[in-house]
């Protein structure tokens, strides 16, 4: 459990087209969320690197959020089915370096799905915040 | 023609004139876009999901919105209608009426302050009234033009003189409550229709209760679908609970003659199938029925789709059109009333919900245009065309495209609009370029050695400035890395403030610049444009987002807020310090078109590229040109098929552009858009062959129906082709019998054929017209006579020919003079005595499609008809770059259809053709060949195959060896950057989302935490 009034810190990787939409749609809508989420914007979900992923955990991100289309809306024809090949063995890895499978997810979020965008950012930061601060954080960084 | 003018005036702002817009403006016409509404789009904006694929329509859509709103060539009238059209083919004057907004288009940057203060309530029709907006209004989010537009009949300033809230609450001076209506002429050479449908008003129908709160109209339902709709994606019924049980009634406004619609609406059964298929993934307990007369799943994927829907997803459909809706006086619930499928009589059963699928009718404003233009109607109230000439009005010059002559789903529709912008385009061709300007910048500026960042915070008037602290956000912006200047504006993309960013990057010679304001979705271009002006590359520019991703969703935590913006803005600043000028490539290519398949939709695509001054080659693999229409003699308009065939046939052999190549096939192909190469072999002919495009109009045959219904084992048993050769020489059977789906509809092959309803009806009419003491049988599934072919079905039946509806697991056994059906209605078994069996068989593909496919780099559908790059908005595109499809190759359909697609293609094909140069996008990606190791994990995950694995020689200075190293076309690269994510070795940059760039800015995140 994390020391009270500790707040998760998340990065979610969003593409151009959908997720990212849905992330403004969600402040079109002001549908209001807890101000624990960065943005990193990408063209594609299929431009994720693991290797990204990996390093917002260095860097101190408490969970990692991976973005795209829905299955058959990606605006590069199928670029989010390469990310979900990539997320899984991604997945896979952290788990084995002992990270919660709570701390990392992939979504399809539509540009029009702003509510979703919402709901998706207050569930993962309750859950993580319930988790506490993710064992990949470098020394010192709350 | 004594004059023509480079411009066209397109009436109708939805997904027609959007397409009809771009592919004329891209083939260097000046193109007047006008739409009587306050935004473009039309009713595609209001659709939640499309079918069959369920992809989300507005995202699919608003790239097309952005387009237009970019395009340097389209000019927007919205608020706008025509009023008078006068003059000849080249050379019309169209007087245009707009209407006054009240708002400063050029001042009102859709900040929504004025939104809130507004006080009066009006039903949005966005969401067709089911929730309020105000009287100065955005019609949704992505509505383009992005202003506000006061709504004249009900501000309270305008019919009251007071209020003006919305006056003093606008920080940019844009209300103008002295606006007025203006009439302006264009001078243009060519006019296309297509201000669409309206859809039908069922309170005309009393007995369907509109009037009750849970009775909805299906475009209401799509709103309530839809998450951006009045309840946010959730079916709500009157009393905001959610309903269990909901109930479609088809054919509202439909095939009623009765009421004077005679016509199919094409789209309705489809839709309402999607609408429950999209209600029960919201809500998995829904019980959904639809209540039809037939299930008119024709288009492509829709069998597929409907038999999913019906199998899997346990949707009931329920055969029987319930005479109305029945309201109980004491509980006020309502049921419906209906004859059971199984015989069993008349059953009554009770919904929470009833959607009435309402048709697609002929608008008011479409018939006063259609008078205004002086086009020939047909009874039905859409334009009147000829099959062979689909988007032709009866008059020269004007031309027509989708619901507005008949009523059609959007590919269709997509396609029509691509078609009649190709006519406009032949009839202009001369006059490319001429209307058009190309805005020119300064030369970019030396950006020198040092990195100097600029930092630009925007308060959006309070939108961002009352929730984050700006003053302390721009104090903070000033000690990121490399950053020379910040300062604030109350609106960065207002035009003094533009102005205003381009003289900082001059007077303090900036190279890298930031804005903090909102979404690059839809501000970046206008930034990027102000930084050319100031002479830097646009790629130099970034954009943080504080105002959609921070100060709108976190209104009640300032502190929070504020912090969120500064590290928006540090992640942001270090991505822009790494930013690199980028430039879009200009490759010269090869301007030549290559048409595959010489029938009715080859011949159409080759003349309508050859009319444009383009050389086309044309092949054609068997004797003679024609394709399928060879076999069938009539037309179901009555004509022949010699009488379209022949004068189109002379067309293309004395056409100068087009060298006809028959007995001929394409043996070799290589190489992308601009730069085909092949090889070409026939009866007269062996060569090579370079091209820049290519479309694909190979066709497809009428399956030989081998196995069903005993075809083959008596001699009286013939396909509909047969019949049409044996009816010219005339038929003497007296008793005929046609089976529907022989061989279609099935396992081995899912998909409706779409034509032979139609087919079938036309030649019924013709058995029976000939000898009306004829017995005429048909056994079908469900009769699908889409759009305005439902006529047909209507002759048939007042003609006399009997209808017996059979289903697939009691298909009809044919002996050599019976035929035994199985009744459902009647619970028994029937015996019909026939002379002559018809079979309506399946279009299938030809084998040379396996072939030709692999050498394109396309794909082929699950029945192997071509696959189109996007089932609703590209139809006639394949997902490779410079390869078309029209006609039958691409699925099933009429010739009609066939042709305005051809049309579709060659117009697409010219947008290519027309340009100088092929220009690559900026932020291509790039191999290093140093580190590429020839693994080719690129030329597997790219969808445009643009990495291509070469052999090269590598010299060291040990050893010279042979290898190979992939390259990225970059005249193919779309920079989604897949490629670079799974390059083992790092040997790909998706350049303006590098690995460092990215890199930098997870690093920025983790600075500030």
């Amino acid at each position: 459990m994390a020391e009270e009034g500790w707040e998760p810190k998340i990065v979610a990787f969003c593409c151009n087209w959908c997720s990212y939409g849905g992330a403004d749609t969600a402040g079109m809508g002001r549908f209001q969320q807890p101000a624990s989420t960065r943005v990193i914007r990408v063209m594609c979900s299929g431009r994720i690197d693991p290797l990204h992923v990996y390093n917002a955990f260095l860097e101190g991100a408490d969970a990692v959020l991976v973005t795209g289309c829905h299955i058959g809306d990606c605006h590069y024809v199928n670029g989010n089915e390469k990310t979900e090949v990539k997320y899984n063995f991604l997945e896979e890895m952290l788990q084995q370096l002992g990270l919660e499978p709570d701390r990392l997810h992939l979504n399809w979020i539509s540009a029009s799905e702003g509510e979703r965008f919402a709901n998706f950012i207050n569930e993962v930061t309750a859950k993580v915040k319930e988790l506490g601060p993710s064992p990949l954080k470098p020394e010192g960084v709350k | 023609m004594s004059k023509l003018v480079g411009a066209v005036a397109i009436a109708g702002g939805g997904i027609a004139g959007i397409q009809s817009a771009i592919d004329l403006a891209s083939s260097g016409l000046k193109v007047y876009l006008i739409e009587s509404s306050t935004t473009i789009g039309g009713k595609m904006a209001q659709l939640d999901k499309t079918f069959p694929t369920l992809d989300c329509s507005m995202c699919t859509l608003s790239p097309k919105l952005a387009e237009v709103a970019r395009h340097p060539n389209i000019e927007l009238m919205t608020y706008s209608e025509i009023t008078g059209i006068t003059g000849e083919p080249g050379d019309f004057t169209v007087t245009v009426k707009n209407k006054a907004t009240y708002v400063d288009y050029d001042k009102c940057t859709a900040c929504e302050l004025c939104v809130s203060k507004c006080p009066v309530k009006v039903p949005d029709e966005y969401n067709e009234g089911q929730n309020n907006r105000k009287a100065i209004y955005l019609a949704f989010p992505q509505a383009v033009p992005r202003v506000f537009t006061i709504d004249a009949d009900h501000c309270l300033y305008l019919n009251k003189g007071k209020c003006g809230n919305c006056q003093k609450a606008c920080e940019n001076d844009a209300i103008n409550f002295e606006d007025t209506d203006k009439e302006v002429d264009i001078n243009v050479g060519s006019v296309i229709l297509n201000t669409g449908f309206e859809p039908y008003d069922a309170s005309n129908l009393e007995q369907y209760r509109i009037d009750h709160p849970n009775v909805v109209s299906s475009l209401e339902f799509e709103r309530q679908l839809s998450s951006s709709g009045p309840f946010e994606g959730h079916v709500t019924l009157a009393d905001g609970s959610h309903p269990r049980r909901i109930a479609w009634i088809q054919c509202v406004g439909s095939r009623s003659p009765e009421i004077g619609r005679n016509t199919c609406s094409s789209v309705c059964c489809m839709y309402a199938t999607k609408e429950a298929m999209v209600a029960m993934e919201h809500d998995l307990d829904l019980e959904t029925t639809i209540f039809n007369i037939d299930i008119r799943a024709f288009g492509k994927g829709f069998e597929e789709f409907y038999q999913k829907a019906k199998n899997e997803k346990g949707i009931r459909f329920i055969n029987s059109r319930p005479s109305g809706v029945e309201v109980d006086p004491v509980t006020d619930n309502i049921s419906l009333k209906y004859e059971a499928e199984d015989g069993s009589g008349i059953k009554r059963e009770e919904f929470d919900m009833i959607v009435l699928s309402i048709g697609l009718t002929p608008s008011d404003s479409s018939k006063n245009l259609a008078k205004i233009a002086g086009v020939e109607m047909d009874d039905n109230d859409f334009v009147k065309t000829k099959i062979d000439h689909p988007l032709e009005t009866s008059k020269p010059g004007i031309f027509v495209c989708g619901a507005m002559q008949a009523p059609k789903d959007i590919p269709d529709t997509v396609a029509d609009a691509s078609g009649a912008a190709s006519k406009a385009a032949s009839l202009l061709s001369s006059e490319r370029g001429n209307l058009v300007t190309e805005k020119k910048y300064p030369p970019e500026k030396d950006m020198g050695d040092e990195i100097r960042t600029g930092v630009v915070v925007c308060r959006c008037g309070i939108n961002i400035g009352n929730i984050v602290d700006v003053p302390d956000v721009v104090e903070y912006a000033k000690t990121l890395p490399h950053v020379v200047l910040a300062k604030e504006e109350v609106y960065a993309c207002s035009t003094d403030s533009l102005e205003g960013i381009a003289d900082l990057v001059r007077e303090h010679n900036l190279n890298h610049m930031v804005v903090a304001s909102c979404t690059p979705r839809t501000h970046e271009p206008l930034f990027r444009e102000t930084l050319m002006e100031a002479g830097l590359n646009p790629y130099l520019f970034e954009l943080a987002n504080i105002r959609e991703h921070c100060s709108w969703v976190h209104q009640n935590n300032k502190e929070e807020a504020t912090k969120k913006a500064k590290d928006i803005i540090r992640m942001s600043v270090s991505r822009a310090n790494l930013l690199q000028p980028l430039y879009q490539e200009k490759l010269e290519f090869n301007k030549d078109a290559l048409v595959i398949g010489g029938g009715i939709a080859g011949m159409n695509a080759a003349l309508d590229i050859a009319e444009k001054g383009f050389k086309v080659t044309l092949l054609e693999k068997e004797s003679e040109l024609g394709g399928m229409l060879l076999k069938f003699t009539h037309l179901q308009d009555g004509r022949t098929t010699k009488e379209v065939l022949e004068p189109i046939i002379q067309k293309v052999e004395s056409n100068p552009n087009i060298t006809v190549h028959i007995e001929t096939e394409l043996t070799e192909q290589e190489g992308s858009m601009g730069n085909f190469k092949g090889h070409i072999k026939g009866a007269n002919v062996d060569e090579d062959i370079e091209f820049g495009v290519a479309i694909i109009a190979t066709g497809a045959n009428e399956l030989e129906p081998e196995g069903y219904f005993s075809y083959g084992e008596y001699s009286n048993i013939i396909t509909e082709s047969q019949l049409e050769q044996k009816l010219d020489e005339g038929v003497d059977a007296k008793n005929v019998v046609f089976i529907q789906c022989a061989g279609g509809r099935n396992d081995e092959r899912p998909y409706c054929s779409r034509a032979c309803c139609t087919v079938a009806m036309k030649n019924a009419i013709r058995l029976k017209e000939s000898d009306p003491d004829r017995n005429v049988t048909i056994l079908y599934r469900d009769i699908r006579t889409f759009g305005v072919w439902e006529e047909l079905y209507t002759k048939a039946r007042e003609l006399g020919v009997v209808f017996m509806r059979y289903t697939e697991d009691k298909e009809p056994e044919v002996s050599e003079k019976t035929v035994r059906i199985f009744d459902h209605l009647m619970n028994m078994d029937f015996e019909i005595n026939y002379d002559l069996m018809v079979l309506s068989a399946p279009m299938v593909t030809p084998e040379t499609n396996e072939l030709l496919a692999p050498m394109f780099k396309v794909t082929l559908d699950a029945n192997r008809f071509f696959l189109e790059a996007h089932i609703k908005l590209r139809p006639v595109e394949c997902a490779t770059d410079g390869v078309f499809l029209a006609g039958t190759s691409q699925a099933p359909k009429l010739v009609d259809e066939s042709v305005s697609q051809a049309s579709a293609a060659a117009s697409r094909a010219c947008t290519i053709l027309s340009r100088d140069f092929l220009e690559t996008i900026g932020n291509v990606s790039v191999v290093d060949p140093e580190l590429c190791i020839g693994c080719g994990r690129c030329t597997l995950v790219c969808p445009y195959n643009a990495p291509e694995l070469k052999e090269v020689t590598v010299e060291t200075e040990e050893i010279v060896y042979i290898t190979k190293k992939s390259e990225i076309n970059p005249a193919v690269c779309k920079g989604c950057g897949c490629c670079a994510a799974e390059c083992p070795t790092g040997a790909i940059t998706a350049r303006h989302f590098t690995t460092p760039q990215i890199m930098a800015v997870i690093k920025a995140y983790g600075e500030g935490i």
